[in-house]
């Protein structure tokens, strides 16, 4: 049994926690964040609001709970979009390679790719207005050419495998050999992936919350709790300190967990270390 | 080229000004840029904030505390019946291209105001006005339809300006007035300058120039006020960062009245509002100061009705929408209301997206679900002001006595009611000051039981300036930065 790498460690427990608080405020926060108590607002830390309270008398720690939640959730989402559209992409253009299937997939990649995340959810929203989903959509699409070249660029070097051609000789279909042989072959790359991409995503929506495209109040967004606190950064610097803070350790903990998963799953490194 | 000359030596004692004696000009912020700077053609409060009595004048202007006092016309006499109005304007007032203000140009102004084809965003002001005639250089004969008690009032407007035949297309981007200040530059998206015109008739201003710098951000506002950056900045976007300058002695917090009825305007269109009874469960269910406190921190007058609380028609019926969310669960269940979900779109000023989440719990609480939908301006006008697609949105109407407005019934909320219309055709004939306010409070009572929208609350103008600065206006009459009382006491 081979030791596991101390940042894989970390980064699952960080990842961990942030999803459990996540899960529990889909049943329970300590206050109703969508009933506001004007009255209570800007309180100070103290046993009745753990982190006191916002602008608006909204209790910061079920703020930020919800917030994580948000952030997970429209990240795991947008990853899982990204994934299920662009992994069978790029498996079609490694198994189709030089083809005009191939071009075609790859081209069109390098034309979502040119456009930043910010301009494609600018684009959406002008189109269908702001909400959480249209962010999930934003961040979504700019996945799909990170996951389809991923997905070819594993691919490739596999189907020159002889066990490859074995499959072919005996009439496998490209999409039944590319389903059953490549994909679980670069399963460990997928993974590894998907966690990078998990934390640009909450980065991501972040920034598009921030900037009023992300989730719409009353739902609770990291983003948005920063940018609504700025302004009083000089006076009340916790309310925008803390969402600050949760969005940078969960985005440290999804990066090392990737960076672990990487050393862990890598074939050659783990051939290395043992 | 002695235009030339001149400005170019304006521009010299300018920043010369600005080497010696930093003290002789004044830096300005503003959080929106004006579109253009003619205010004969466009709605844009920014355009008269800059050029309002600093670069064009009217016949006859406000003061500070939102009185009418003679602007070029020096005096006036008023027909017996009311539908004459005879203005003599001041000798030797010239534009600041050196051509002399005549009656002409008075002529010219307001009939180009009142021409069909007029781009004038308030055409309605002159749309009393029968003709206008020069009877010799400074006699101006004004013809009304029909008495018209607003009308010095009307012509106090920015919208009433007036200017010079020769320069008056050219004044969207170069500025051609009568007023203590002469428009010498506009770096678009940064500032715009202004120096003093030396050859002002009335009494000389005590500042050189003056810069108005345009910082949309409210953090960039506030770090360009402590860094000095900004002499004032008359309309702070930001009222939480208030009692930061409120605690330091360098600075003066200006908190004064505006023109800003803020309301939860409800489209009449919608058919859920167009119950009496929804609209009135809607008022009730609000609180008010948990609004102007957790939006505007405090800063806020509460309002029944839309009027200025400071005007002395104004009548006080916050107590027909109290907060009472029992009484508001009743009329909806009166109505036969439930599950109503409605869409609250917001513009973008702080009193609106605080607000309105404010306003979401608060109808939650009654049994009213909200859809925020946060927009832009452009997207706002687009959608709530012009489209009518909204059910309510939070707007302040900074515009002074504006509650002819709820006899539009294609203005965006669409209220349209025979009553109150004939009350502003009565108003608007009728002359005598106590039948005036006698119309006006009943227009008040009659838009505040009809419930035709929610009433918040009177904006506050809330200013911060270095505190060695004199004479800005506390109060807002009108869309302007007044500087010509403006002045540096060291």
């Amino acid at each position: 049994m081979t030791r596991l790498p101390p940042a894989l460690l970390i980064g699952a427990a960080i990842t961990l926690i942030y999803a459990i608080i996540a899960l529990i405020s889909l049943v329970w926060t300590p206050y109703d964040i969508t009933n506001l108590q004007v009255s209570n607002r800007l309180q100070d830390w103290s046993a009745t609001h753990w982190l006191g309270t916002d602008q608006l008398g909204r209790d910061m720690v079920s703020m930020l709970m919800e917030g994580a939640r948000t952030s997970i959730a429209v990240a795991i989402v947008a990853v899982g979009i990204g994934m299920a559209v662009g992994v069978p992409l790029g498996l079609a253009a490694a198994a189709n390679r030089g083809s005009l299937l191939d071009e075609v997939i790859m081209r069109g990649n390098d034309l979502i790719f040119a456009f930043p995340s910010l301009v494609i959810a600018i684009l959406i929203t002008a189109i269908w207005g702001p909400s959480a989903t249209n962010a999930i959509l934003a961040i979504g699409i700019f996945n799909i050419p990170v996951f389809a070249r991923v997905a070819r660029g594993g691919a490739l070097p596999i189907w020159t495998l002889d066990y490859i051609l074995a499959a072919r000789t005996a009439g496998k279909t490209r999409t039944r050999i590319s389903a059953e042989h490549v994909l679980p072959n670069i399963a460990n790359l997928l993974i590894v992936q998907a966690t990078i991409q998990f934390s640009l995503g909450i980065l991501a929506e972040a920034g598009l919350s921030y900037v009023g495209l992300g989730a719409q109040p009353p739902t609770s967004s990291l983003g948005r709790m920063l940018s609504e606190s700025q302004t009083m950064i000089y006076s009340d610097a916790w309310l925008a300190v803390l969402p600050g803070l949760a969005i940078v350790i969960l985005v440290l903990g999804l990066n090392l967990l990737g960076d672990g998963l990487r050393d862990a799953l890598d074939p050659r490194l783990r051939r290395a270390r043992g | 080229m002695t235009k030339h000359l001149r400005l170019s030596a304006a521009v010299l004692a300018l920043t010369a000004g600005a080497a010696f004696a930093q003290q002789s000009t004044i830096t300005i912020g503003m959080q929106l840029e004006p579109p253009m700077l003619d205010p004969t053609g466009g709605a844009a409060a920014a355009i008269d904030e800059v050029v309002y009595a600093n670069v064009f004048e009217g016949l006859t202007r406000f003061a500070s505390d939102g009185s009418v006092v003679p602007g070029l016309a020096e005096s006036w006499e008023i027909s017996e019946d009311g539908t004459t109005y005879t203005f003599t304007l001041r000798d030797g007032v010239t534009f600041h291209d050196g051509e002399a203000m005549t009656a002409e140009d008075v002529v010219f102004s307001l009939d180009r105001a009142r021409a069909e084809d007029t781009t004038n965003a308030q055409a309605a002001l002159f749309a009393n006005i029968v003709s206008v005639e020069a009877v010799d250089d400074t006699t101006v004969v004004v013809t009304l339809d029909g008495p018209d008690g607003a009308f010095l009032f009307d012509m106090a407007w920015g919208d009433a300006v007036i200017v010079d035949p020769a320069s008056a297309e050219g004044n969207a981007t170069n500025p051609i007035g009568t007023g203590p200040f002469r428009f010498v530059e506009w770096r678009q998206g940064d500032s715009i300058e202004l120096a003093r015109n030396d050859d002002y008739w009335g009494e000389p201003v005590a500042l050189e120039g003056a810069t108005f710098r345009f910082i949309s951000d409210p953090n960039a506002a506030f770090a360009a006020m402590m860094a000095g950056d900004v002499d004032a900045f008359p309309v702070f976007p930001a009222p939480e960062t208030l009692a930061q300058f409120e605690g330091n002695p360098q600075f003066n917090v200006l908190v004064g009245s505006t023109e800003g009825e803020t309301i939860l305007a409800m489209n009449h269109g919608s058919e859920a509002l167009q119950d009496v009874r929804v609209r009135e469960a809607i008022s009730h269910a609000i609180n008010r100061q948990d609004i102007i406190d957790g939006a505007m921190f405090g800063y806020g007058t509460p309002i029944g009705t839309h009027f200025a609380p400071h005007n002395p028609d104004y009548v006080d019926l916050t107590a027909n929408s109290d907060f009472d969310p029992d009484r508001a669960r009743e009329l909806l269940a009166e109505a036969g209301v439930e599950n109503l979900t409605l869409r609250l779109m917001l513009p973008p000023p702080s009193y609106a997206r605080r607000g309105g989440e404010i306003i979401a719990s608060q109808l939650r609480d009654v049994g009213i679900e909200t859809e925020i939908t946060n927009l832009e301006w452009a997207q706002w006008l687009e959608q709530v002001f012009r489209g009518y697609d909204f059910d309510l949105t939070i707007v302040s109407h900074t515009e002074p006595m504006d509650i002819n407005i709820y006899a539009r019934p294609e203005y965006y909320f669409q209220y349209d009611s025979a009553e109150f219309q004939s009350l502003m055709d009565q108003l608007n004939v009728e002359t005598n000051p106590e039948q005036r306010g006698a119309l006006l409070r009943q227009a008040q009572e009659l838009i505040s039981t009809d419930y035709v929208n929610a009433y918040l609350f009177q904006l506050a103008k809330t200013g911060v300036a270095n505190a060695n600065i004199e004479g800005l206006w506390e109060n807002s009459p009108t869309q302007a930065i007044d500087l010509t009382g403006v002045s540096w006491t060291q």
